[in-house]
């Protein structure tokens, strides 16, 4: 099955919060290697004004896996994960995830081009923090393509 | 400690100045814990026998892995993580990480635009394995 690409142009309903924690923070850090002290220590993050730890530059992937999967996972958009490679990856950022953020991702099928036995999958993640009074502020956006072999490919 | 003394200022930068190297050492542990950190448990950056299936020569470096080790030398020289407002790779040859053993990456960023109207900087990475590069394309852009 190749990939349906009826599924360009689809905008997903926002998904269910994703709450940013401080040990998650850290322990995302740790992993790649971000040694910054805003990403580990509250004292360090306030002092350089923000309101709690502050998320390394591509933390935002994780928020926009949980999105992502709504497509992927999808039997119908005919996407065979064993064949995905993954091509590209961008993060544009309005302003830093700190810990403490409820976020809540909108997800878009932004294009799906066939070419030489690959279908480049292209999806934009619209990634906004919840606010006290119910509206929802711009955060993050996320545009990442993966490369999907065909059967024969 | 004080994150402001640390920041570099716009009108010092000139395109092609280098503001650092890093070494990064990946063994299958470093894997191990990104898959955990990030959620990311697709096999073939743990699982030999899965990774051979596909077609690759082992288990691979998670692309956002080295995208996200990469970016930390430009956070420190920025003095500030959250001043990274944009950063962008393409994934152009995959990392194997041996058994035991490590891959042995090489970062190396240099300014490669300056835009005083906006007040950013564009840094451009570099990432090699084995001299060859695994990253295209790797431009983060520091509000300074």
């Amino acid at each position: 099955m190749s990939v349906n690409p009826a599924y360009v142009g689809r905008e997903y309903p926002a998904n269910a919060p994703y709450s940013v924690g401080r040990e998650k923070l850290r322990e995302f850090s740790g992993a790649v290697g971000a040694s910054h002290p805003v990403h580990h220590d509250l004292v360090a993050a306030r002092g350089a004004g923000y309101p709690d730890l502050v998320a390394p530059p591509t933390f935002a992937v994780v928020v926009a896996q949980r999105a992502e999967s709504q497509l992927i996972e999808d039997p119908e958009a005919g996407i065979d994960f064993s064949r995905v490679v993954h091509a590209d990856e961008r993060f544009t950022h309005h302003r830093p995830i700190v810990a403490g953020d409820e976020l809540v991702t909108v997800l878009h099928v932004d294009s799906i081009v066939e070419r030489a036995g690959l279908a480049m999958v292209t999806t934009r993640c619209e990634i906004a923090a919840l606010l006290p009074d119910g509206g929802t502020e711009p955060v993050s956006t996320v545009t990442s393509t993966l490369a999907v072999r065909g059967e024969g490919a | 400690m004080s994150t402001e003394a640390t920041r570099p200022a716009l009108a010092d930068l000139s395109v092609g100045d280098v503001i650092g190297t890093r070494t990064v050492e990946v063994d299958r542990a470093r894997l191990v814990r990104y898959a955990g950190a990030s959620g990311d448990f697709n096999p073939i950056h743990w699982n030999d026998a899965f990774a051979a299936e596909v077609g690759l020569p082992g288990v691979i470096a998670h692309g956002m892995f080295t995208m996200g080790a990469a970016v930390a030398l430009v956070e420190d020289w920025a003095g500030d993580p959250g001043a990274v407002v944009d950063y962008q790779t393409r994934f152009t040859r995959p990392v194997p990480v041996p058994n035991p053993g490590v891959a042995t990456l090489e970062v190396t960023g240099a300014v490669g635009a300056v835009d005083a109207d906006a007040g950013t900087v564009r840094i451009d990475l570099t990432v090699t394995f084995e001299g060859a590069r695994v990253l295209g394309k790797t431009q983060a852009v520091v509000r300074l």
